[in-house]
């Protein structure tokens, strides 16, 4: 585990991906690489199971960081994302100090002498004791700093955005009745987002923006080899040659790199040597997750193993 | 190269890339640390720090390409020939001593770097040359003359003519091929100014053909104009889009939730420690949309109708109708299929007769006036030009009166409303609204300001 940042070239970044079990194409190690070295966060995009959140991963892995979570939805606010106060633990400390309260103020004669005295208590309840440290808090806390991976972050509201915008670009937060707390060691951050809705600008100008799309042939094979050990080279060859097929087709969701990997541990599983059309007929619902789809398909299967094949044999 | 890297922000910016100086400087921190020593990695560097879109990613590697491959000074002589030539050089230099009025020591800079053929001498001066006459200020394709001539000037033009002159009288044989290399010269110098252009000129003169095709009359465009016009009403509907479609939720201070509040708050016995504010919903626009699709508003039909259905994210429910002669619902047609196959198919169904307004009313009332709630807003497209058939105004009055909002967009000027058979002073009496739409530009306002109403 090397966990000296930043890397010293693009080269050690891909390596140290691989390690991992990450194969990253030059795009990726460049942005991964820049991130480090002008410490910016990468924004993600592409369609869905290309590796996206996969990348957080390896980073965190590579790096022998812990990886600190957050995955957005529709109505996150800074409560659940940022900090929240221990509500019920201020209220039982008041209880149960409430007996203490008589013997603070038991010197005051007057209303505005126990004020006073009150006061100078100052703000117990609302000290670093009571707060609730959500994902974006405990990145910047983190002594040996960390990857955070704000996951699918189109799937929030556009407030939510203005909230990331300061940690960001300063590696900070601001807590109304603490102050600004700074990053220990900044994060490394990772957005990403399958592009639901339009980002703002003010947000995507804080960040490197990398777009993952479906990887070459090539890269696919050897991302195939990495996460499915026990596959072989014909096989392989020919999963990615009939799915590079099917992308080609109209399809509502096309299958992606995550789809591949799990059908080459199915067909490793049905110890299939290599495709032919009745496998394939079989297994086509991993691969494709409609029915239109799978029926668009099933017609056009006979030549895509046949071509598959051919590349097998002579590619 | 800090230089060059200023030069190619600049054309990203001519190319449609926004590269606000903040970026520009992450991009040079980032320069900084990978080196220009491998192009793809600067390639891959500037779309990762610049780019912040698959669209804006794309035209900076189009740009990329286009800057980084600045036309090389042509070789016009082979190798060997260069060779032959040198010799030729070398022959009448040793020549000099013989003849004492040899032109050679008395050619300028210019002349003599042509005559050398030093190929990397003659780029770099017109590089010098291309920064002092600020060629990357150029931004129409008017300026290319100007810009060519300063370029030359700067080269030292003057000086060159005067040699050839010079030499014409004394050396015919070098004077012919100084001319010909000025003319390779001139030829290089247009094509490195026509590539500026493309490269700094081009959001110029887009704009500007944009601006121009935005006040177009609609119905009278050319045909190559139509393409360009449908790009333009897409760019309108991203605008559109992007400015009304922000959640339409927003908490009201002020109003307390006294159920929500008293509900979050059962955990602490009732008491407050977190309020709930009432929320205001405010409703997507509905919209029902009968246009005219007869000859003389058919284009603008058109224009409107694929805007209208472009607009998804901000209009919960848009029907829209066609008619000329009579009624038909289109919805369907335009929503699944592409916009040239809808435009055609509808068309071919009711398109290109002479207009009747009321019985079309007459098929809407019939069929599709339960389609009008109270919610909805109601457009109305066309000239309102009933070719002397009854207009039924008490239809369009049903309508009004069930609707939101009634709004009318015309293709004809305000003139010529109610002369000859135009029945539009008797409809717009039932109109909210009442506008003059026949350019791209007051479509968009139409649209835009229909979409407001409901904000």
């Amino acid at each position: 585990m090397n966990t000296q940042l930043p890397a010293d070239s693009i080269e050690a970044v891909t390596r140290g991906l691989a390690s991992a079990g990450y194969i990253a194409s030059k795009q990726i190690a460049t942005a991964v690489y820049l991130a480090e070295k002008i410490e910016k966060p990468i924004l993600v995009e592409g369609p869905a199971g290309v590796g996206k959140t996969e990348l957080a991963k390896a980073l965190a892995a590579w790096r022998g960081l812990k990886m600190i979570r957050m995955q957005c939805y529709e109505g996150l606010d800074e409560a659940k994302a940022l900090y929240e106060w221990k509500y019920a633990k201020q209220l039982l400390y008041t209880q149960i100090l409430k007996d203490k309260l008589g013997e603070v103020l038991g010197g005051a004669d007057t209303l505005a002498a126990a004020l006073g005295k009150l006061h100078d208590f100052g703000d117990v309840f609302f000290s670093k004791e009571f707060v609730e440290p959500r994902p974006l808090l405990q990145a910047l806390e983190q002594e040996k700093g960390c990857v955070l991976l704000v996951d699918e972050i189109d799937k929030s509201d556009a407030e939510f955005e203005s909230l990331l915008l300061e940690i960001l670009s300063d590696y900070q937060v601001s807590i109304p009745e603490l102050g600004t707390v700074s990053a220990i060691v900044k994060p490394t951050v990772i957005l990403t987002s399958n592009g639901e809705r339009d980002l703002s600008d003010a947000l995507k100008r804080r960040c490197l923006h990398l777009h993952i799309g479906f990887p070459e042939q090539k890269l696919e094979e050897r991302i195939v080899e990495s996460r499915v050990p026990g596959i072989s080279a014909t096989l392989r060859k020919q999963i990615v040659g009939f799915i590079n097929q099917v992308r080609a087709l109209d399809l509502k969701k096309l299958p992606s790199v995550s789809e591949t990997i799990d059908w080459a541990r199915v067909l490793v599983l049905l110890q299939s040597s290599e495709l032919d059309h009745e496998t394939v007929k079989d297994t086509l619902n991993v691969l494709l997750k409609y029915e239109a789809d799978i029926e668009t398909t099933i017609p056009q299967v006979s030549g895509f193993v046949a071509k598959a094949g051919r590349h097998g044999v002579f590619g | 190269m800090r230089e060059e890297l200023h030069r190619f922000f600049r054309a990203a910016r001519g190319a449609g890339v926004r590269v606000s100086p903040a970026e520009s400087i992450d991009a040079m921190k980032a320069v900084a640390d990978v080196g220009f020593a491998e192009r793809g990695i600067l390639r891959d560097t500037l779309l990762l720090t610049l780019a912040k879109s698959q669209d804006e990613k794309q035209a900076l590697g189009d740009c990329f390409d286009l800057f980084f491959s600045q036309p090389e000074v042509p070789e016009e002589t082979a190798p060997e020939d260069a060779a032959d030539s040198k010799g030729a050089d070398s022959a009448p230099s040793e020549n000099e001593a013989g003849d004492p009025d040899t032109p050679a020591p008395a050619l300028g800079d210019l002349a003599q770097m042509l005559m050398s053929r030093d190929r990397n001498a003659i780029a770099a001066a017109m590089a010098a040359a291309s920064n002092a006459a600020s060629l990357s200020d150029i931004r129409y394709f008017t300026q290319r003359g100007i810009f060519s001539s300063r370029i030359l000037e700067a080269l030292g033009i003057e000086r060159l003519r005067d040699d050839l002159d010079a030499l014409t009288a004394t050396n015919p044989g070098d004077a012919e091929r100084l001319a010909a290399a000025l003319e390779a010269l001139r030829e290089n110098v247009r094509e490195v100014v026509n590539q500026a252009l493309v490269l700094y000129g081009r959001e110029e003169t887009e704009n500007l053909r944009n601006e121009i095709l935005r006040n177009a009359p609609l119905a009278r465009l050319e045909r190559r104009q139509v393409e360009q016009m449908k790009a333009l009403i897409r760019a309108i509907a991203r605008r559109l889009r992007e400015r009304y479609s922000k959640p339409r939720k927003r908490q009201r201070r002020g109003h307390l939730d006294t159920r929500k509040t008293l509900r979050r708050n059962a955990a602490w016995g009732g008491v407050p420690f977190l309020t709930s504010w009432k929320r205001r919903h405010r409703d997507r626009p509905k919209i029902v949309a009968i246009c005219d699709v007869s000859g003389s508003v058919a284009q603008v039909s058109d224009f409107f109708l694929l805007l209208i259905h472009s607009l998804h994210e901000v209009v919960d429910d848009v029907r829209s109708f066609a008619f000329s002669g009579h009624l038909i619902e289109v919805s369907d047609i335009l929503d699944t299929k592409s916009p040239e196959e809808a435009m055609s198919e509808i068309m071919s169904k009711v398109g290109f007769g002479s207009s009747d307004y009321g019985g079309s009313f007459v098929d809407f009332e019939k069929s599709f006036l339960r389609s009008v709630t109270p919610k909805t807003t109601v457009i109305v497209l066309g000239d309102a030009r009933t070719n002397n058939l009854d207009p039924r105004a008490d239809i369009l009055r049903t309508i009004s009166e069930r609707s939101k909002r009634l709004v009318w967009l015309n293709p004809e000027g305000r003139m010529a409303w109610g002369w000859g058979d135009s029945e539009m002073p008797r409809y717009s009496a039932f109109c909210t609204v009442v506008r003059q739409c026949s350019t791209a530009k007051q479509l968009e306002r139409a649209v835009s300001d229909i979409v407001a109403a409901y904000q």
